[in-house]
């Protein structure tokens, strides 16, 4: 008998230890679910967000408040990003959104710059001041044509 | 004329092979609910799944050890040694840890599951339960299969994070990977949708395949010792084959 319920016992342990390994797999690491507070929903419209993917972090001075949750063509082909960000923050609504890279290779993120007004964004409201991502290509390729420009 | 018959007396061979299976599994699915028998899976349970917990945890560990080390010497050529926990995770999620562990399974418990029923029909011990009227395909190779279905995407979790916590052994704490970079890099590149739906929906399906094969194998063996070393052999060498063929092509339809 004894021998049964400890027998019993490790296998519910095995099952307990096995189901927490793909809990921990689907929300931790798969982000199933955001882990940090969020339920403010902002927009933003971009002309070019580079390599900006879904899960990307959205940053205030480096810090991170939330993550981009989708990525969509408005009617006018512009890029229409939203963003879930900290439910507790009180952003001016003329805050502006700019899309950088972190380092030279890295990843691109989204990063908020508060603005000075009274009003302030409420949920579902768009940031209209935004910055495009920079196009290292496009960059390159405009110092060569004016490096040729000055040559002449 | 000859090949022209060779062709199709194979052709109804694997034709007829995969009836066998498909009705025998069919029959097994069918005896394992009425009756149901929790206390006989629970057995098998623990012989299949947690026996083969420490072979997991173990290899998990080292294969994410490697992992590390030769991903750190390619990356650090570029000056990337930051990638290091993307790439591992991305590799253990997406292929080895579904395809090592049912490797390992399969040879670990799937060859013990086809010579335990093989050497249970040669001495006529699943004779005396049909005596008794109870349906074997029930009693022996349900529970077999069905703790087998289980464990695998558990087993197969199980050795993923195993392998992460190798990576990040070998990766941070020997070579010079920053543990932050190591573990955020692991974070922001996986996704549930992409990779680790698609990793455990894997292991489950090789769960479902080496269950039918060792199961089929052990319950259709020659009742005598060639016969149960064949089932063995057989289901070791077919589960293998079947787990590779099948991890290609649904990672080739996955990600299309």
């Amino acid at each position: 008998m004894t021998n049964t319920t400890i027998r019993d016992l490790v296998v519910g342990l095995f099952v307990a230890v096995g189901m927490v390994a793909i809990a921990y797999m689907s929300f931790s690491l798969g982000g199933l679910s955001y882990a940090g507070p969020g339920g403010l929903q902002i927009f933003a419209t971009f002309n070019e967000i580079g390599g900006l993917n879904k899960r990307a972090p959205v940053v205030i001075g480096g810090v991170k408040v939330g993550q981009v949750t989708r990525i969509a063509l408005d009617d006018e082909y512009y890029a229409r990003i939203e963003m879930d960000l900290d439910a507790r923050l009180n952003l001016p609504d003329d805050s502006s959104a700019a899309i950088l890279t972190r380092g030279l290779l890295g990843n691109q993120f989204i990063s908020i710059e508060p603005g000075a007004s009274e009003d302030l964004l409420e949920p579902g409201a768009e940031i209209s001041l935004t910055e495009d991502a920079v196009i290292m290509e496009r960059l390159i390729g405009r110092v060569i044509s004016n490096l040729g420009g000055d040559g002449s | 004329m000859n090949p022209v018959i060779g062709l199709g007396a194979w052709t109804v061979k694997v034709i007829g092979a995969f009836g066998r299976m498909t009705s025998f599994a069919v029959q097994t699915a069918v005896a394992s609910m009425r009756p149901f028998r929790g206390r006989r899976l629970v057995e098998e349970l623990y012989r299949i799944g947690v026996r083969s917990l420490v072979i997991i945890l173990l290899s998990g560990f080292v294969v994410g050890g490697v992992l590390g080390l030769q991903g750190y010497t390619s990356l650090a050529r570029f000056g990337a040694e930051d990638l290091l926990g993307s790439g591992v995770a991305l590799i253990l999620i997406r292929e080895l840890g579904p395809v090592v562990t049912s490797l390992l399974v399969t040879g670990r418990a799937g060859s013990s599951i086809a010579a335990g029923i093989a050497s249970m029909n040669a001495t006529e011990q699943l004779d005396g339960l049909r005596m008794m009227s109870v349906n074997p395909l029930g009693f022996v190779v349900a529970p077999n299969a069905l703790a087998m279905i289980l464990a695998m995407p558990l087993l197969s979790a199980l050795f993923i994070l195993s392998g992460l916590l190798g990576g990040y052994t070998v990766g941070s704490q020997l070579l010079g990977v920053d543990p932050g970079r190591y573990l955020t890099g692991i974070e922001t590149v996986t996704t549930f949708e992409d990779d680790v739906a698609g990793s455990l929906l894997k292991a489950l399906i090789f769960g479902v395949l080496v269950a039918l094969i060792s199961t089929y194998h052990g319950y259709t063996a020659s009742r005598n010792a060639q016969g149960v070393s064949d089932a063995t052999t057989n289901t070791v060498v077919i589960g293998s084959v079947t787990t590779l063929v099948v991890n290609y092509f649904f990672t080739a339809l996955w990600s299309s």
